[in-house]
């Protein structure tokens, strides 16, 4: 090819990246920064469960304006199914209906909920009063004896809550504790208990946010009120009534920690089920979600937008998609770093894109985290490899003994990592393992025939590189850009096409032909 | 404090611009401007492989070293016990193996025990292991299964005994598009294991192109005057039949077609230069060994006519890439002592 078509070319990728990333700019306003803007989520709620042939019925709860967060709009996708909102106590849900359905159904709710510190919440209508609650011969006393110790050190609800909580904690489990353990789930018991002892309470579920998440699950919180109506029925609340205080807080039933994390979103508020299905079985929802920075009102003129029929960009597919898309388009920005540090730095590194997978391993656990894991299964990889040499194997099979070893450290450190208390230890596992495999055979080999100082070089460029790229990535300027200007990409292709002719110094050869320069 | 650092950084660093001037040519232009411009990637296997290597210098004529045998299948392994009966000396090496992986030399034996030129004795089984593991891929590029080749051994020439340390040492000369551009010789050192890779210690020494003359030593990237295990002057050195030596060196283009060759020799005692193996990739510290870029020579290359004869293409190089002039006056006689 001539070097006028190689400008072409470089030239016309450039031009179009341009163009596309300018139009995006101005038709959709979506802005240069992140930051300045509102944060929006969208987040899509999968409802999958086997029909059994008759008809089905689907509830699912859905999430109102609460503290921190409003809902903007609101969409369904269900082939055939017939679909109503239902706004009457307990709570919003939607209901689809269908008259026959058999095999596996999936319905989809997707939701954009604007995050924002003056949000109205629902007025809370009515104070659940406790429920009576029976228990079976032996965990009566039982129950009344955990009470009873709850309430000698607590002095109101709330703190009744947590001390009462704080009896089933994993290390202070009393006998009692343990044997009421063995008949109920968790949040469940601690919700009896309270009722048992007179205190207002109900069980939540929450949905923990986290840019680009998929099939994320929600958690239940005990929702612990500090009045408790008289009677066993619920209150309805007078808003001009001022002797009825509506005080509550989240308190985790795992923990005993009160209080709501910045991030959690009460997806059903009311103490009802999250999702009920009539004529179905093996019902569950899980959650995608993504986070964008825009103004409000542009996120519900992109909505609209996404409608059009001859809208192909890949905003306009499923949220699932979508957040899988945010960590795939950030990965021309790490093989740019790698360019950059191979061809002009002259960085070695061990296998050319085995620091972008490390880096997206990094995004996933956090840096240090990332760091430390990384060279606990690398360095204990190489101590078990070196023993594997001595063996004398065929490669494939000694770099399969490799990977098995890998998952054993990995299931190790995890399983130490959560005895310890250290949860962050358990995000190890988001690490590549066969590529990590690769990386302990070839600095094993390198190791034999070159030495330890080859290693350590080529180690050390590799985790320099990872650390690069991982910087580059998390950059919430970049991500932004990737993932809303795709034009962004061509303009990438471009440099890298160019870097690719480079000709001239690495920057370390200014350091390696020094002496060629003196005399 | 500002100028200390300053002070450190011009001493170990320089710029772009210095090394241009000295036209050095870096890891990028090497692999754009002359590997990829000049290596047909078709041709690559020819050099990979030693055992293709081998043969097309059979063909062409090139000498190097004697070939005993090959041994393709475990089953065959038995059959170089026979092979080697008659031959005093043997080198058993794998045929895709690189850097000096896997090469077993035997100075005798007595078709029981073989004896290495440490001095140290293997049995017939060890032998047949290490052939065996050849066959497996243990030292081929990506494990991939290989063919062990059978060699004469080299009695290399005495005129470089006191160069070396255990190793023998061994001759690379650039080829580029058939013209010897740059040479250097490799001697081992104990630093390098008795290995003549210079980045394990390994002490380069450029030799001028016109007489083959040692024109500067180097280890690790720095000038070294005498080698640091003999102690011997580094600048008495000089490759004799270095005619020949070229020669044989330039012929390698027309022999395998890529246009960036490197070229490993040895001398024979009894017949003179061998060609060892050949390398499509050849690296840049021959540079450092020689105190000088190629840049300059690559370019004046770059504007000759093809179709040139060797003997033709070793004079114009021999001419034109000589240190000093007096050399080129006295091509083809003996050396004149600096």
């Amino acid at each position: 090819m001539s070097r006028f078509a190689f400008y072409l070319l470089v030239g016309l990728l450039m031009l179009i990246g341009v163009g596309l990333t300018a139009y995006r700019h101005i038709s959709f306003d979506v802005p240069w920064v992140p930051g300045a803007q509102q944060k929006v989520w969208d987040i899509e709620a999968q409802v999958a469960f086997t029909a059994t042939g008759g008809p089905v019925k689907a509830s699912l709860a859905l999430p109102e304006n609460q503290k921190g967060y409003s809902v903007l709009t609101e969409n369904t996708a269900s082939s055939g199914f017939g679909l109503s909102y239902l706004d009457d106590l307990p709570g919003r849900r939607a209901e689809w209906s269908i008259r026959e359905a058999a095999g596996s159904q999936l319905l989809y709710y997707t939701v954009t909920m604007l995050e924002s510190d003056n949000a109205t919440p629902a007025a809370i209508k009515r104070l659940p009063a406790p429920q009576e609650v029976s228990w079976e011969r032996p965990y009566d006393t039982a129950a009344a004896q955990v009470i009873d110790q709850a309430r000698e050190r607590s002095a109101d609800s709330f703190t009744f809550a947590r001390e009462l909580i704080k009896q089933f904690d994993n290390q202070r489990q009393g006998e009692n504790a343990r044997l009421l353990l063995t008949q109920f789930e968790r949040p469940e018991l601690m919700l009896r208990l309270l009722n048992e002892a007179g205190v207002s309470a109900r069980l939540v579920s929450g949905l923990s946010l986290e840019d680009g998440r998929r099939r994320q699950t929600v958690s239940s919180w005990l929702q612990v009120f500090a009045e408790t109506p008289q009677g066993n029925e619920a209150v309805e609340v007078d808003a001009a009534a001022e002797d009825i205080n509506t005080d509550w807080v989240l308190i985790n039933p795992e923990t005993g920690k009160q209080g709501e994390p910045d991030n959690l979103l009460l997806w059903e508020g009311r103490g009802a089920p999250m999702l009920e299905v009539e004529g179905g079985v093996n019902s569950r929802v899980s959650f995608s979600m993504i986070r964008h920075n825009e103004p409000a009102a542009v996120a519900v003129r992109n909505k609209l937008a996404n409608d059009e029929l001859l809208n192909f960009s890949i905003h306009s597919l499923p949220l699932e998609e979508q957040a899988l898309f945010k960590t795939i388009l950030l990965i021309p920005i790490g093989a740019l770093v790698v360019v950059l540090l191979r061809v002009l730095v002259g960085l070695k590194t061990s296998g050319t894109f085995m620091p972008v997978l490390i880096a997206l391993a990094f995004i996933q656990t956090s840096l240090v985290t990332g760091l430390i894991g990384f060279l606990l299964i690398v360095a204990t990889g190489l101590v078990i490899r070196s023993y594997l040499s001595r063996l004398n194997l065929l490669l494939v099979a000694r770099v399969s003994v490799v990977i098995i070893t890998v998952i054993a450290i990995i299931s190790i450190f995890s399983v130490l990592a959560y005895r310890f208390g250290l949860n962050a230890g358990l995000t190890i596992t988001f690490f590549p393992m066969i590529i990590l495999s690769w990386t302990v055979e070839r600095m094993s080999i390198l190791w034999e025939e070159e030495g330890p100082k080859e290693v350590l070089k080529q180690g050390g460029g590799s985790l320099l590189t990872a650390v690069l790229a991982y910087l580059a990535m998390n950059n919430p300027w970049v991500r932004h850009l990737t993932f809303n200007f795709l034009g962004l990409q061509l303009v990438l292709m471009a440099f890298i096409l160019l870097l690719g002719n480079y000709t001239g110094y690495r920057l370390l050869e200014l350091r390696r032909f020094k002496p060629l320069t003196e005399d | 404090m500002l100028s200390s650092w300053l002070n450190r950084w011009s001493r170990n660093w320089t710029t772009p611009g210095a090394l241009r001037a000295r036209g050095v040519v870096g890891m990028n232009r090497r692999n754009i401007g002359y590997i990829s411009k000049y290596n047909d990637r078709r041709l690559y296997p020819l050099v990979d492989d030693k055992l293709q290597t081998k043969l097309l210098c059979q063909k062409y004529g090139l000498a190097s070293p004697e070939m005993i045998g090959k041994v393709a299948s475990q089953f065959e392994v038995e059959r170089v016990v026979d092979m080697v009966r008659d031959h005093a000396g043997f080198v058993i090496k794998p045929a895709k193996g690189s850097g000096g992986k896997g090469i077993l030399v035997i100075e005798h034996h007595d078709g029981e025990e073989y004896v290495k030129p440490s001095g140290a004795r293997i049995t017939r089984a060890d032998m047949e292991r290490h052939v065996s593991n050849i066959l497996s891929g243990l030292y081929s590029l990506g494990g991939s299964p290989d063919v062990a080749l059978v060699e004469g051994l080299i009695s290399f020439d005495q005129a470089f005994a006191e160069f070396t340390y255990e190793g023998v040492p061994d001759i690379r000369v650039i080829v580029f598009k058939g013209y010897p551009v740059m040479a250097m010789m490799r001697l081992s050192t104990a630093a390098s294991d008795g290995k003549a890779n210079l980045h394990q210690g390994a002490v380069g020494v450029g030799l001028d192109i016109g007489s083959g003359w040692a024109v500067r030593g180097v280890q690790y990237d720095r000038p070294q005057f005498a080698h640091p295990d003999t102690g011997h002057d580094i600048f008495s050195l000089k490759v004799p039949q270095w005619d020949t030596l070229l020669e044989l060196a330039a012929g390698c283009y027309e022999m395998t077609g890529l246009g960036y060759l490197g070229t490993d020799m040895v001398l024979d005692r009894r017949h003179g230069p061998m060609l060892l193996e050949l390398n499509a990739r050849p690296g840049l510290a021959i540079q450092m060994a020689n105190g000088e870029g190629l840049r300059k020579r690559l370019e004046l290359i770059e504007r000759q006519p093809d179709g040139v004869p060797v003997a033709e293409r070793v004079a114009f190089a021999r001419k034109h890439f000589s240190r000093s002039k007096e050399d080129v006056a006295n091509v083809g006689m003996a050396p004149i002592a600096d």
